[in-house]
């Protein structure tokens, strides 16, 4: 398994956002998350990401358990996410933007940069940078500052910086949101390409059509719990998510 | 040459003073790009200038060395400072940071050693002009190559977005508390250069208007590059001079300037030449596309 959270639970105050859960995530495949709004998703990926620690319950990354460690050191060991709604650099360029994304890839260079007169060989870290801002269409925007692009560029540009520590998991926290028909296909074939090449995806999406065209597997939550797992037709099919989604017989 | 010789000597304080200044406004500025609001370097500057005039007056402690103990002494003191208020941000931090100002003032105050409120009176002038301006362009040199490494790219990520700076793999809080001390150490030996050129110090050089004016040199001056605490230092420590022949309206000048620049320039006096874009584009080579 790539990802496995045992019982994991998340509280704050009396409120229980994220109640006894359990995921297993198979390497190589896009794993959806959806639920209603509130349902304890963005959460959930809070605490496997460690912008949050939870409350109970073990998360294990690659058969080592990860519980609890902060953000910096999950992202070294190869989980990198984008945030819901997007958190680019702003004021920095797209190509700075990536190029921090690769922080635990480069060697600190600081004692090469403080010795006058050298000039530094950074053409590798370039090379990647810039071939990953082409890979999300962004190379001609190299320079432009990351909050004067254009809301869909900023959410690739997030992806980009993302994949630039090389990570064995990459969490997707809304991705599609805001974007229009055809990013949003570009988005779907970006996935496919990343889990081609191997990488493990956790998809946290509304979008239900690039969830069922996506994913191999979907868990949904309500109310912080896991209400459902299975194949993107089980949960489709399954009377629990319709209640959750479309309210029970009694409401309805 | 006569004339450079007189004007020397005429300034040679005020022009001491300035490159002093450019140092205090360099140790705010590291922590200011990092996006930190600290304002404990008039005290960190107390605590060298006081460390390196005991050290000359009752051990005889070399010059040099009596600086380099004040500038440790100084970081020796932020680092435990700075695990403790980096817990903390924005203007919480800013309080802290005051707070511990005070505390280092009442100290002075309080401390036999240190005289007390007379301070310390008599300190040999060891400072030459050339130790000023040596120190800095090292000091401007190395923070401004730090800025186009690894660490000056997580210093910007910090000030950006600390939380996606953290998954971008960036220990942030080390990263602050290295902003931190290095500020320390700048404005320590600062201190101990001030304090071998003004021949006496008291507890109230260091107050919350020093540590208010050092802040205002960095802002003044600008953020974006080191060529702006500079720029602010010395722009803001000659006016006075400047404007001498004004008399009484000079303070509201002075005032005048302040307004005008923050209004109108709010990333600094350093915005005015536009020169960031372009050198970027060129250090990316990617000026043909964009």
């Amino acid at each position: 398994m790539s990802l496995e959270c045992a019982g994991v639970t998340k509280r704050f105050g009396g409120v229980v956002a994220v109640s006894e859960v359990d995921l297993a995530v198979a390497p190589g495949q896009v794993f959806g998350l959806i639920g209603p709004n509130g349902a304890g998703k963005t959460t959930l990926i809070n605490l496997i990401a460690g912008q949050l620690r939870p409350d109970g319950g073990t998360i294990r990354f690659e058969g080592a358990n990860v519980t609890g460690l902060p953000a910096h050191t999950l992202t070294k060991r190869g989980i990198a996410r984008t945030f819901q709604g997007g958190r680019v650099f702003k004021g920095l360029t797209a190509y700075e933007n990536v190029l921090i994304g690769g922080h635990t890839r480069l060697r600190s260079d600081l004692i090469a940069a403080l010795i006058p007169l050298r000039t530094r060989s950074e053409s590798v870290d370039r090379e990647r940078t810039l071939a990953l801002l082409d890979r999300v269409g962004l190379r001609a925007r190299a320079a432009s500052l990351a909050g004067e692009l254009a809301y869909g560029d900023q959410r690739r540009l997030e992806i980009a910086r993302a994949l630039a520590s090389a990570p064995h998991l990459l969490i997707l926290d809304e991705p599609a949101a805001g974007l229009n028909p055809t990013e949003s296909a570009g988005l779907r074939a970006l996935m496919r390409e990343l889990v081609a090449e191997g990488l493990t995806i956790i998809l946290i999406e509304h979008d239900v059509r690039l969830v069922m065209g996506t994913c191999q597997r979907v868990a949904v939550l309500n109310f912080g719990r896991k209400i459902a797992e299975g194949a993107p037709l089980e949960i489709q099919a399954s009377a629990a998510v319709r209640e959750a989604y479309l309210g029970g017989e009694d409401v309805a | 040459m006569d004339a450079i010789a007189s004007f020397l000597s005429a300034y040679s304080t005020t022009i001491a003073i300035v490159g002093i200044n450019m140092l205090l406004a360099l140790s705010v500025w590291v922590t200011l790009y990092a996006g930190q609001l600290t304002l404990g370097n008039a005290a960190f500057m107390a605590i060298g200038a006081y460390v390196a005039a005991l050290l000359g007056r009752h051990l005889g402690t070399a010059f040099p060395l009596a600086l380099a103990a004040g500038a440790i002494t100084a970081a020796a003191l932020a680092l435990p400072l700075g695990l403790t208020v980096f817990r903390l941000r924005g203007v919480y931090l800013a309080i802290a940071t005051l707070a511990f100002g005070e505390v280092v003032r009442v100290v002075l105050l309080a401390t036999p050693i240190t005289g007390k409120g007379q301070g310390l009176n008599g300190i040999p002038p060891k400072t030459e002009l050339w130790h000023i301006y040596l120190s800095v362009l090292v000091v401007a040199y190395v923070l401004w190559r730090t800025q186009g490494s690894t660490v000056g790219r997580a210093w910007a990520a910090i000030r950006e977005d600390e939380i996606a700076a953290a998954s971008q793999g960036i220990a942030v809080r080390r990263y602050k508390l290295a902003a931190f001390v290095v500020g320390a150490v700048v404005a320590g030996w600062a201190g101990g250069l001030s304090a071998h050129v003004t021949f006496s110090i008291d507890p109230n050089d260091f107050a919350f208007s020093k540590a208010v004016q050092i802040l205002v040199f960095a802002v003044v001056g600008g953020i974006p590059n080191v060529v702006g605490p500079l720029l602010g230092a010395a722009l803001l420590t000659s006016l006075p001079e400047l404007l001498r022949p004004l008399k009484d309206a000079r303070d509201v000048f002075q005032g005048l300037v302040l307004l005008l620049v923050i209004v109108y320039l709010p990333r600094g006096l350093v915005t005015l030449a536009q020169l960031r874009r372009t050198r970027e584009l060129r250090e990316i080579g990617v000026s043909d596309v964009a």
